[in-house]
């Protein structure tokens, strides 16, 4: 099927060419980083994980977010999202690849990352990260291609794809759940040590992931003849108001029990968060963005006449990705660190290399994306 | 798997740091020696020889009340001996002690109706060599492990840089190379490895120097004897006899790690 993916429209051929050229860029100034360090990065002594492994965090649940077309179809027989279930999977397919390569592309040794095999850490979250990611990346791989091959021969999917899709539907819970315990079994970090740190992070997930599915759908209805249909692209706006309002009610729960309790460890975080720490407040305001984003896109979420509306609804699954990105792919890492220990403000401001590689590794998942759609549209179309 | 490598790397260290470093140890210690208190103790006639400290449970007190402020020799002796080095700007800096305000290592133990003597204090951080150490347990190539004597040690030659261990540590005590230290250190000592840009560091308790029966560098550099080393489970060391003596501090002993740094003021 992969031959699919070589011809297509000039457009097609543009926009491969420009993310090609993207992940060029980042590669070139990953090769920069590799010669000089990751001193190149912003990261410091004091705040020592920055956009790459916020990245990570935040494609985790973009990647665990397939479930949600997953789930209604196989468990609830949701037939509308019939169509649509191997979208899902090959965006898992690529969120995870630049989770995985945001996780490399930050060691400070790529050459001994085999390490990690060499010398398995069960007690280490990481290591844990790392069988769930690959397991995931693999189910994700082998079901959604399976299908889509069964799909152009015309047959139904061999039987043993069914009980590989129902693990996959933990197997994404569990992506997440690990992800989030990275953070929230640390000691001393007031900000991440939280039990309700996996809970947010799936219903976070679960807004931003099915929000950029919409937006796929989309464009994919915009340039190609393929069409998800009404019904499933309202389906999965309604899961997307739902997890996003969510997602806000945690965030107010955890402000809840940080400001009501003042317990100073838990809350210094939060004020750097949304208000700014003796003048430091840069991330403040980009945190400020994501609120208000948040909650215009919910409201033009619950009201029928607006989510109904294509271009409102396009507008509002861009606030939401917008705004989660802030919160996870920006805030959520960063103000772990802020105050450090030592009760240090230590700003972290990306560098430019930085941005080009991370920009580089986002180019080489949409790359991934886009083709794997193409031949999705291909094999779906042609019939 | 894992401890019979460390136990070989143990007794190779020990026995290479006995090949090599001999006639190094003597010199170095018939300079040291004569002032210092053998706190490891042991019985003065073994702590002499030049044969390994050893303990059960290799602890320090650090008297802060006796540091005159601004003094750095601990920190600069550590770091000569170590190879540390000296980036010269906040973002790259790579440090195994450090000297912060009262105030910042101890937040719930001070309070601004303090003597100002005691607010004001510097008081040296070093790896607590926790008894039960996060970034141990977080570590995922295992090059971060606890040695059975509660040393928390590092294999440079494993870590992959992956810095899971920096965000686990609650005291801040870890420096990551974000760059090629080995041009910034500014007088390379051939007795101890540098280190490659990508990796973290930290504070060692000076193995490699109880191999050879001497004490830590911060040890024997601090001129007020502010601190003391020795072996915890020995009631007879000097540190014991301090803690039963004095009140003592650990930073912040709630969460449960257990730091074997403890302080007097
Ligand atoms: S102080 Fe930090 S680096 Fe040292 S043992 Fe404890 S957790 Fe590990
Ligand atoms: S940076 Fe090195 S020592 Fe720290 S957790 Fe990663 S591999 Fe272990």
């Amino acid at each position: 099927m992969l031959e699919k993916a070589l011809k297509g429209s000039r457009g097609y051929g543009i926009w491969v060419a420009l993310l090609l050229l993207l992940t060029g860029i980042g590669f070139f100034f990953y090769l920069r980083q590799l010669d000089y360090g990751l001193g190149i990065t912003g990261m410091s002594r004091d705040v020592s994980w920055g956009l790459y492994i916020a990245q990570f965090t935040f494609l985790v649940g973009i990647a665990a977010s397939a479930v949600m077309l997953v789930l209604p179809y196989y468990l609830h027989d949701h037939k509308a999202f019939g169509k649509i279930t191997i979208l899902g999977e090959f965006l898992a397919v690529s969120a995870v690849i630049m989770c995985l390569t945001f996780v490399l592309v930050d060691l400070g040794r790529l050459d001994r990352a085999m390490n990690m095999i060499l010398h398995p850490s069960p007690k280490s979250i990481l290591f844990w990260d790392m069988v769930v990611l690959n397991g995931y990346l693999l189910i994700n791989i082998v079901t959604g291609w399976t299908v889509l091959e069964s799909d152009k021969q015309g047959v139904p999917p061999p039987t043993w794809v069914k009980p590989l899709i129902y693990i996959s539907i933990p197997w994404a819970i569990s992506i997440h759940t690990v992800t989030a315990f990275i953070y929230s079994g640390l000691p001393g970090r007031g900000f991440w040590l939280t039990a309700i740190m996996a809970p947010r992070f799936l219903a976070s997930a679960f807004a931003s992931g099915p929000a950029l599915l919409i937006l796929f759908c989309l464009i994919l209805k915009r340039f190609t003849r393929f069409d998800a249909g009404e019904k499933a692209i309202q389906t999965l706006a309604k899961i997307v108001a739902y997890a996003l309002a969510t997602s806000i009610f945690f965030v107010l729960v955890e402000l809840f029990t940080a400001f009501y309790s003042q317990i100073p460890s838990h809350m210094n975080h939060l004020t750097y968060l949304f208000r700014g720490l003796e003048g430091h407040n840069m991330i403040a305001n980009w945190m400020g963005v994501s609120a208000v984003t948040a909650v215009i896109a919910l409201v033009l979420l619950i009201i029928p006449r607006t989510r109904t509306r294509e271009p409102i609804l396009a507008l509002a699954c861009c606030l939401v990705f917008l705004s989660l990105w802030i919160e996870k792919g920006l805030g959520l890492v960063i103000t772990g660190f802020i105050p450090s220990p030592l009760e240090t403000i230590t700003d972290y401001i990306p560098t430019g290399p930085e941005i080009a590689i991370t920009i580089g590794v986002w180019a080489l998942g949409l790359l991934i994306v886009t083709v794997l759609y193409k031949i999705f549209v291909a094999v779906r179309t042609e019939k | 798997m894992a401890p019979t490598r460390r136990k070989f790397l143990q007794i190779a260290g020990i026995a290479a740091a006995g090949l090599v470093f001999p006639p190094l140890a003597k010199v170095l210690d018939s300079a040291q020696r004569p002032g210092t208190p053998t706190t490891a103790g042991l019985p003065p006639s073994v702590a002499n020889t030049g044969s390994p400290l050893m303990a059960k449970r290799w602890a320090m007190v650090a008297i802060a009340g006796k540091c005159p402020s601004g003094c750095k020799d601990c920190i600069d002796a550590c770091h000569r001996t170590h190879n540390v080095p000296d980036f010269g700007n906040k973002k790259d800096d790579v440090h195994w002690i450090g000297a912060e305000k009262m105030t910042h290592v101890f937040p719930a133990e001070t309070h601004p109706r303090m003597p100002e003597s005691i607010r004001d204090l510097s008081v040296p951080v070093f790896c607590n060599h926790c008894e039960n150490p996060p970034c141990v347990r977080v570590c995922p190539t295992q090059a971060t492990f606890k040695r059975a004597d509660g040393i928390v040690m590092m294999d440079y030659h494993r870590c992959i840089g992956c810095r899971f261990c920096m965000a686990a540590c609650p005291y801040g005590s870890r420096s990551m190379n974000y760059r090629d230290p080995r041009p910034f250190i500014p007088k390379t000592d051939p007795a101890f490895p540098t280190r490659t840009k990508g990796v973290v560091e930290k504070c060692n308790f000076c193995e490699e120097r109880l191999a050879q029966g001497i004490l830590p560098a911060c040890v024997t550099a601090c001129k007020e004897k502010a601190l003391v080393f020795g072996d915890l489970d020995n009631p007879g060391s000097d540190v014991r006899r301090l803690l039963n003596e004095k009140y003592s501090l650990r930073r912040r002993a709630d969460l449960g790690t257990g730091p074997q740094i403890y302080y007097i003021l």
